[in-house]
């Protein structure tokens, strides 16, 4: 049971090479819905190349626990992505971890993300931190349950067998437990990255921002290793949400040319999902704070409903 | 030297009884005793260290072994030790975690020299050490209680040790009578199972339950449940907890709440799977209730707080509802008769207690070198530390990454095969009942993440930013010793993080003593590289591959590195102050206001309080003067304990009516007594 040295160096390249492109065409498509011409669709990649050769300023206050964050958070993020299947159903690191290690990394990134926030004694910093503390810990349990469902379908916590398993049900796959599924996902899909309603990724006025609060005193290469790590993190989030749930299109077989088949599947389905989360950008209000809760619990709500109607239908 | 296991483990209580005296008989030589006394523990557990583990790894082919402590002077109580694998194991928690906390307490008492007797503290705590030990090793009930008796009795006289505080020593009140009330809980219990057996033995109550009729059965459930619950401090009988831990010397604080609360887990454990025989399912949907419920309001409350040690005092709640969480679940599966299942769960319980013990005393003893660095454990008053007591902030931070049951650390791991069990619960049985696996897992999913905001808060505003008070400013990093305690948990997380599969060989024997299975073989993938959950189909994990391929990915930063910023500088400057005049650490996020948030969604649970009392000249928006006050509401202790403290106390002064002080009088009390209890009989 050797890791697939091959499998894991390619997965890696699209991930780094596609996630930005993704933050960029979800930018470029909202100013259009908002009738702006908006960003170009790779400005994320120069933006990346902007900071990588900037000098850094670091905090007198800051401890070394600052600079290790962005190293755990891209770390953790590319570990991720490598547990979640792409464009073939098999993911090169399976073996080592399935839907618990992947929530596990994510929050781990996160951890560091915070401490990283307070470390610069920025009263900025601290709010966002603890704001996304607070969202992180009510979109876990409706995250898991939701997975839970579909792990419990396909007797696996293994993202490969899951896959597996929904591409073998056919048109089950418009059950209305998988469908209600689908929509807590997309509520933690939207929580987890940052995104209008509960999170702002464009604002900077200080007392609404959450992530990019954590992010304020981050700079050069630190902050391109903390924003490449988010668009993993979100490329990886949609990457089990359009994968889980639309199994379409993922290859089995390894040669070049489903290989390149599998990919264009995926890059088109993930293309589709960035489309409505910049819809559903556009056509909502950031919520107050204090009703974020309100919508996530709706989404615990939608997949305890999810998991009750499996349970019926069965 | 060639010495049997036996001979070692004996030695190593022979070494606690030593360090126990040497610290009384010294106790005017303070730096003597204290060499001693803690010395003779280190020395002492460092044995049993050895001893445990070299008998759980043959325990696989040794029968129990039963060990005459000391002579028997009155009948029934036999002094034996009895050295079977769970015995054995809980043995090795003890020995390891006192070992740790030994050397940790030669650097820490030092703290007293001069204002506390340092040679009582170190004879208290060998005996401590010494009575935890033999409760987890005595062969029968009446022994047990003893050991049980003098190990409460050892624990509160060290929880009073600080008795100038009058907080102590209402804490230390509060802890001996809850302590009690289990006591009296425990007696009736063994009482109900020596009606059925006739004899104190561990070896007669074996299996016993399924000899006993039902009523007196689930009579003693509850009643194990309820006094070994009050000592592992489930919800609703964990009130004592968060007073009694943080108010002991802290390395006394790590023992009680890494050790002392897993005698109740060691209790429940051997009650259930031992004695009890196969149980019946409200068994298991109860613990598991209570496991889910303590585990989620521990972690809730723990967020409440601002008091270092009392926050990790909240979190040995959460973690005994993680560890009961696994019983739960097992005991149900033994009923639906899945022993496979059964045995994942109990070992997931098992796992997590060891690491419990692990972590939660590393934080313990982070928690004391800060408290003795900076005199104060309110994190209002702390900040900065991660540069003034570097080391002591790294331990920190690994003990929050595993407690928080972040990957690749222990925590973790257990909390990975707590979650395989449950999901793979869902299909052992048809009734309703199965929601609660998945429900439950997406509760545990609750825990993780608020247990993370809490360590977020607990590490960020205590070690990173500014120092927010001068003794917070003028700290110092931690004695020698004290770093080497720690450093000695924290090899123990990381190794038990990395290589689980290495240490679930060691529940082999343990598993076929209490479910009959050993399932050890089939957790283990790829030569222990990779953790599976029963069957590889049903998923894997691999910690160390995790954190090698980790490391392997930095290869990614510094390649950019190489291509893009060889040419960049670092500069230090200050942190962005909007223009003002440099930042205070006035102006830094605090704990309260970090919990903020989540105080304001929970609001029914917590009914948070606050007043604010404003002083101004001309207008309220430039106030002069401005006094704040938050509260949030302990909801068992105002709607539960209160309410019946004032019953009691009610009671009592109506009873104080029979007390009329005359002789006579009490003799007619006698007389009555005597006769209904012979009506009765009849």
């Amino acid at each position: 049971m050797n890791p697939d040295f091959t499998g894991i160096a390619l997965q890696t390249a699209l991930l780094l090479l596609l996630a930005p492109l993704i933050t960029g065409c979800i930018r470029n498509w909202k100013a259009r819905l908002q009738n702006r011409r908006g960003p170009r669709l790779w400005q994320p990649y120069f933006d990346l190349v902007k900071f990588l050769r900037k000098d850094m300023v670091i905090s007198e206050h800051a401890s070394w626990v600052f600079s290790a964050a962005p190293y755990v958070v891209f770390i953790t993020a590319l570990l991720t992505g490598l547990m979640v299947p792409l464009a073939s159903t098999q993911a090169p690191l399976s073996l080592f971890g399935g839907v618990l290690a992947v929530v596990g990394l994510l929050a781990l990134g996160r951890f560091f993300m915070a401490l990283g926030g307070l470390d610069p004694a920025s009263a900025f910093g601290g709010m966002g931190s603890s704001r996304e503390m607070t969202i992180a810990a009510l979109a876990e349990p409706a995250l898991m349950l939701a997975i839970f469902t579909v792990a419990i379908t396909a007797g696996s916590t293994d993202f490969s067998r899951i896959v597996t398993s929904a591409q073998q049900s056919g048109w089950d796959l418009l059950n209305p437990a998988r469908l209600m599924a689908f929509a807590a996902l997309f509520i933690v899909l939207l929580a987890e990255t940052g995104r209008v309603p509960i999170d702002n990724p464009a604002t900077h006025l200080e007392l609404t921002m959450i992530h990019e609060a954590m992010l304020l005193e981050y700079s050069g290469r630190h902050l391109a290793l903390m924003e490449w790590g988010a668009s993993i993190k979100q490329l990886v989030l949609m990457a089990i949400l359009v994968n889980v749930f639309l199994p379409v299109g993922l290859i089995a077989d390894h040669s070049a040319a489903m290989l390149g088949l599998g990919l264009a599947v995926f890059i088109g389905k993930i293309l589709l999902l960035s489309a409505a989360v910049a819809l559903v950008e556009t056509v909502n209000a950031k919520l107050r704070l204090f009703r974020v809760p309100d919508l996530l619990s709706a989404a615990f709500v939608l997949a305890a409903m999810a998991l009750l109607s499996m349970f019926l239908f069965h | 030297m060639d010495l049997s296991s036996t001979t070692l483990l004996t030695l190593a209580l022979l070494g606690y009884v030593a360090g126990s005296l040497a610290g009384l008989v010294f106790c005017r030589w303070e730096r003597l005793a204290n060499c001693l006394s803690f010395g003779g523990a280190t020395l002492a557990a460092g044995c049993g260290t050895v001893a445990c583990a070299r008998l759980l790894a043959t325990g696989g082919t040794v029968a129990p072994v039963q060990l005459q402590l000391l002579p028997t002077l009155v009948p029934y109580v036999q002094f034996t030790a009895r050295l079977d694998s769970l015995s054995v194991f809980f043995g090795l928690i003890v020995s390891v975690l006192g070992f740790a906390l030994s050397l940790y307490s030669l650097g820490y008492a030092r703290g007293f020299f001069g204002h506390k007797n340092v040679g009582v503290l170190g004879a208290f705590f060998n005996l401590m050490l010494l009575a935890t030990n033999l409760v987890f090793l005595s062969d029968n009930a009446f022994f047990f209680l003893i050991a049980w008796e003098i190990m409460a009795l050892s624990a509160y006289c060290l929880v009073s040790f600080e008795h100038e505080k009058p907080e102590t020593r209402s804490a230390g009140v509060f802890y001996f009578v809850m302590s009690h009330i289990g006591t009296g809980c425990l007696i009736l219990g063994f009482l109900l199972l020596f009606q059925a057996s006739g004899g104190y033995g561990f070896d007669g109550f074996h299996a016993l339950g399924d000899k006993m009729s039902p009523g007196s059965r689930n009579a003693a459930f509850l009643l194990f449940l309820i006094g070994f619950g009050v000592k592992a401090g489930i919800v609703p009988l964990h009130t004592w907890l968060p007073e009694a831990h943080p108010v002991a010397p802290s390395n006394v604080s790590a023992f009680m709440s890494g050790v002392l609360i897993k005698t109740g887990i060691y209790g429940l454990a051997r009650v259930f799977f031992d004695f009890l025989g196969t149980p019946p399912m409200w068994w298991g949907v109860t613990v598991l209730a209570i496991g889910t419920i303590s585990a989620v309001l521990g972690v809730l409350y723990a967020l409440m707080q601002h008091d270092l040690k009392r926050l990790l005092a909240y979190h040995s709640i959460e973690n005994i509802g993680i560890i009961l969480m696994g019983f739960g679940a097992s005991l149900m599966f033994l009923n639906t008769g899945h022993p496979l299942l059964s045995t994942l769960a109990l070992i997931a319980g098992l796992y997590h207690t060891l690491n419990h013990a692990l972590f939660k005393g590393l934080l313990f003893l982070g928690a004391g070198a800060v408290l003795h660095a900076t005199r104060t454990r309110d994190m209002e008053h702390l900040g900065g530390l991660a540069k003034r007591m570097p080391q002591t902030a790294f331990f920190f931070l690994i003990g929050a990454v595993a407690i928080s049951a972040l990957p690749p650390l222990n925590g973790f791991v257990s909390e990975w095969l707590t979650y395989q069990s449950l999901l793979q619960g869902f299909g052992t049985t048809e009734s309703l009942l199965r929601l609660m696996f998945p429900i439950g897992g997406a509760l545990l999913a609750l825990t993780g993440a608020l247990a993370a905001a809490c360590f977020v808060k607990a590490f960020g505003i205590t070690f990173l930013a500014q120092p927010r008070s001068e003794a917070a400013a003028q700290a110092h990093e931690a004695s020698f010793t004290m770093l080497l305690g720690q450093a000695v948990l924290v090899a123990a997380c990381v190794f038990l993080g990395l290589f689980p599969t290495l240490f679930l060989k060691l529940l082999d024997p343990l598993t076929q003593q209490l479910t009959g299975l050993q399932i050890s073989s089939q957790l283990t993938l790829a030569n222990g590289l990779v953790l599976a959950g029963t069957n590889p189909a049903g998923g894997t994990v691999s910690t160390l591959g995790i954190a090698v391929l980790g490391i392997a990915l930095l290869a990614v930063p510094f390649a950019l590195w190489l291509m893009l910023g060889r040419q960049t500088r670092v500069r230090i400057g200050p942190t962005w102050d909007c223009g003002l005049q440099g930042l205070t650490p006035r102006m830094e996020y605090t704990a309260t206001g970090f919990s903020k948030p989540i105080r304001m969604i929970f609001k029914a649970l917590f009914r948070p309080r606050r007043e604010v009392q404003r002083e101004y000249d001309f207008s309220p928006y430039f106030a002069t003067n401005i006094r704040f006050e938050a509260h949030v509401e302990e909801i068992f202790e105002t709607r539960i304990y209160r309410p019946l403290n004032r019953w009691v106390l009610w009671l009592s002064r109506r009873m104080r009516a029979l007390q009329a002080g005359s002789i006579q009088a009490y003799l007619i009390y006698i007389f009555i007594t005597l006769l209904l209890l012979l009506l009765f009989a009849l």
